[in-house]
């Protein structure tokens, strides 16, 4: 298929600034970052450095001051109509999950929003969606607010899921999750990378998450992407941030794991 | 576009029946215009012919693509089982089976019956308990407080309260002038036509200036300010509990009686009187502008009239009431806040019920307020 070439993501010569009170403070400076199809992309860089605004423009929720962000071959612009669920999934860094809404209907709604698919076979899917993220069926009728922090996560990526969407973008995916979730979340993301030809762009500090999952690493600093290269090559790159966030104590631990003998195929 | 369409179709093989999925059987697809409704007639008919068939091959290897709602699709169709022979790619085969594993009826969700209905009840009576003794403990607390200030007059939040005093008194000026006005030319225009019968013109004055001065100038401007900033008060502590403003407060030791319930009641207690006065003006400029219009009682007269037909005592009696209500409100207010539970849901709910019981309670206590003072000013 020719869609295989195509990009999922294209940000081009991306200029963001954020003007507050007189003064402009520049967050992206000529900004270029492509995501090819079945990749495994993380994007990597220091507080305030920009990441989440730029998840936030691929998915549409901010106009980039100069630049163009092209999400399926379309503007990122257009992702707020009707239809966007089953084109991109969001995971919110804190869920936001409706409070209003049962953790099923959660899961439900971006499904019974169609209006065109039985009600029994929206429920049968949610159920599925619920189980395939490590949740048990007895929390299906649970508010949001009796939920822990770690399940709200879970809910909030089965509900990203719900419409199978080609491109999942992930914000902080395994902040606030045990060490043991956060494992099993990885291996969820690898099986449904594999099996749904899944694109995922996320934004993570997680060391492990990150050499265990990407197939590609962005560097973002300066207020560009200094860096985009496979797992392997980021390590040797010569720059302040990179040498500091992957050479530092954290940054050795999380490559012992890259170079075990159990990761190795 | 056709052949990317969901689609069913049965022929016949040397070794049975083949039943062959085409298209792609996904969300997207699936949740189409119309689309589900073509898969469900294919459907029939596939079912009924593999009904009588001894042995029925189904084929999902034409299927471009398929998600889990294509696969709970599909198994939902098999009613829950596996087909004898299904021949499909492997990766669509682990979705299927995926779907299979996790496949469940959701729990049943609790019963409504005569005994759920009955602890909804009582425990709804032991909310309106647990309000009365939350506004109980609050007034407390906030005598204590204010006990507090009067003994460290420079440590209280002084700017808090400036800044609610802004808040509440002067941003609602323009729109109780307006609302009073109104009210003013409006009772004034229809009084003057009955009394005109009567030949009883000068009284307009009497009944203007104590029906506006005693009751409905302090009402008006409570409900008003209940509507505007008690609203106000509740959604920002509410806001202030789901992004856990509150818990930073208390761990801090910063006291929320102290920080956040007095400078909003000590504001309201002072704010409120004067409101509730510029109201009763704007309602009596409005009543002598349309007595002047309707009936030709010039201002000069309503003006001069209006000291000798309604004592002072009623004024006092306004303003020590306009005082109550407002302290009233911001009560009812910043308790139904502190109530907010961190859901979205809540906030919604406890800002309703805030507008709606501090009205409510104005109301009640003004007709308090009538039953005891019945001797003073009439």
């Amino acid at each position: 298929m020719s869609d295989a070439a195509k990009a999922m993501v294209q940000i081009d010569k991306l200029w963001s600034v954020f003007k507050t009170a007189g003064t402009a403070t520049v967050i992206h400076q000529d900004l270029d970052l492509t995501v090819a199809q079945g990749e495994l992309l993380s994007i990597v860089g220091g507080s305030g450095s920009g990441k989440t605004v730029l998840l936030r423009q691929m998915l549409g929720l901010e106009t980039p001051t100069r630049g163009t962000v092209t999400v399926q071959g379309r503007p990122a612009a257009e992702l707020g109509r009707a239809g966007a669920s089953s084109r991109v999934g969001m995971l919110f860094q804190h869920g936001a999950l409706f409070s209003a809404f049962t953790v099923l209907e959660n899961i439900a709604f971006p499904l019974r929003e169609r209006g065109t698919l039985p009600p029994a076979l929206v429920r049968d899917v949610a159920m599925v969606k619920l189980q395939m993220v490590g949740l048990d069926p007895k929390h299906a009728h649970k508010m949001p607010s009796d939920l822990s922090g770690g399940m709200i996560k879970r809910v909030a990526l089965a509900r990203a899921l719900a419409m199978d969407p080609p491109l999942l973008l992930l914000d902080e995916p395994t902040a606030g999750l045990d060490p043991d979730s956060a494992d099993a979340f990885c291996a969820l993301l690898q099986s449904l990378h594999r099996e749904l030809d899944l694109t995922v762009v996320m934004v993570t500090h997680d060391l492990d998450t990150i050499f265990e999952l990407s197939t590609r690493i962005a560097v973002v600093a300066d207020k560009r992407v200094v860096l985009d290269a496979a797992p392997e090559a980021v390590v040797a790159f010569e720059h302040p941030f990179v040498q500091d966030f992957f050479r530092g104590g954290r940054g050795r631990r999380a490559q012992a794991l890259l170079h075990s003998p159990s990761n190795a195929g | 576009m056709e052949d990317t369409q969901p689609a069913l179709s049965i022929t016949q093989d040397p070794e049975g029946l083949r039943v062959t999925l085409r298209g792609t059987w996904t969300a997207d697809a699936l949740s189409a215009p119309a689309v589900w409704l073509g898969i469900e007639a294919q459907w029939r008919t596939v079912a009924a012919a593999v009904k009588a068939a001894p042995a029925v091959v189904w084929d999902a290897q034409p299927v471009l693509r398929m998600d889990h709602t294509g696969a709970q699709a599909l198994w939902n169709f098999w009613s829950r089982d596996w087909p004898e022979q299904l021949l499909a790619e492997p990766i669509h085969k682990a979705l299927l089976e995926r779907v299979a594993r996790f496949s469940v009826p959701p729990p049943p969700a609790d019963p409504m019956d005569w005994h759920v209905m009955l602890t909804a009840l009582g425990r709804k009576l032991a909310g309106v308990q647990s309000h009365l003794v939350g506004l109980l403990r609050m007034t407390g607390q906030l005598l204590l407080d204010c006990v507090q200030l009067a003994r460290h007059p420079l440590q209280g939040p002084w700017r808090d309260v400036s800044g609610h005093l802004y808040r509440i008194g002067a941003t609602a000026l323009p729109i109780t002038a307006l609302v009073g006005f109104l009210i003013g030319v409006v009772l004034a225009y229809l009084m003057s036509k009955q009394l005109r019968q009567y030949g009883a013109d000068s009284f307009i004055v009497n009944i203007l200036g104590m029906s506006l001065i005693r009751e409905l100038g302090p009402v008006l401007a409570a409900i008003l300010v209940a509507g505007r900033s008690g609203s106000a008060i509740t959604a920002q502590i509410g806001v202030m509990r789901v992004t856990e403003e509150l818990d930073a407060m208390r761990v801090m030791g910063i006291p929320k009686g102290f920080r956040l319930v007095m400078p909003r009641t000590l504001a309201m207690a002072v704010a409120m009187p004067l409101v509730a006065v510029w109201t009763t003006l704007a309602a009596l400029l409005g009543g002598m502008l349309a007595a002047d219009l309707s009936m030709g009682l010039t201002p000069a007269y309503f003006v001069s009239a209006l000291p000798k037909t309604v004592e002072i005592a009623n004024l006092w009696l306004a303003l020590g009431k306009s005082c109550v209500f407002g302290v009233l409100i911001a009560l009812i207010a910043c308790h139904h806040g502190l109530r907010v539970k961190a859901d979205t849901q809540s906030l919604g709910e406890g800002t309703t019920a805030s507008v709606v019981s501090s009205i409510t309670m104005v109301i009640l206590v003004d007709a308090l307020f009538a039953v005891v003072f019945k001797s003073v000013g009439l």
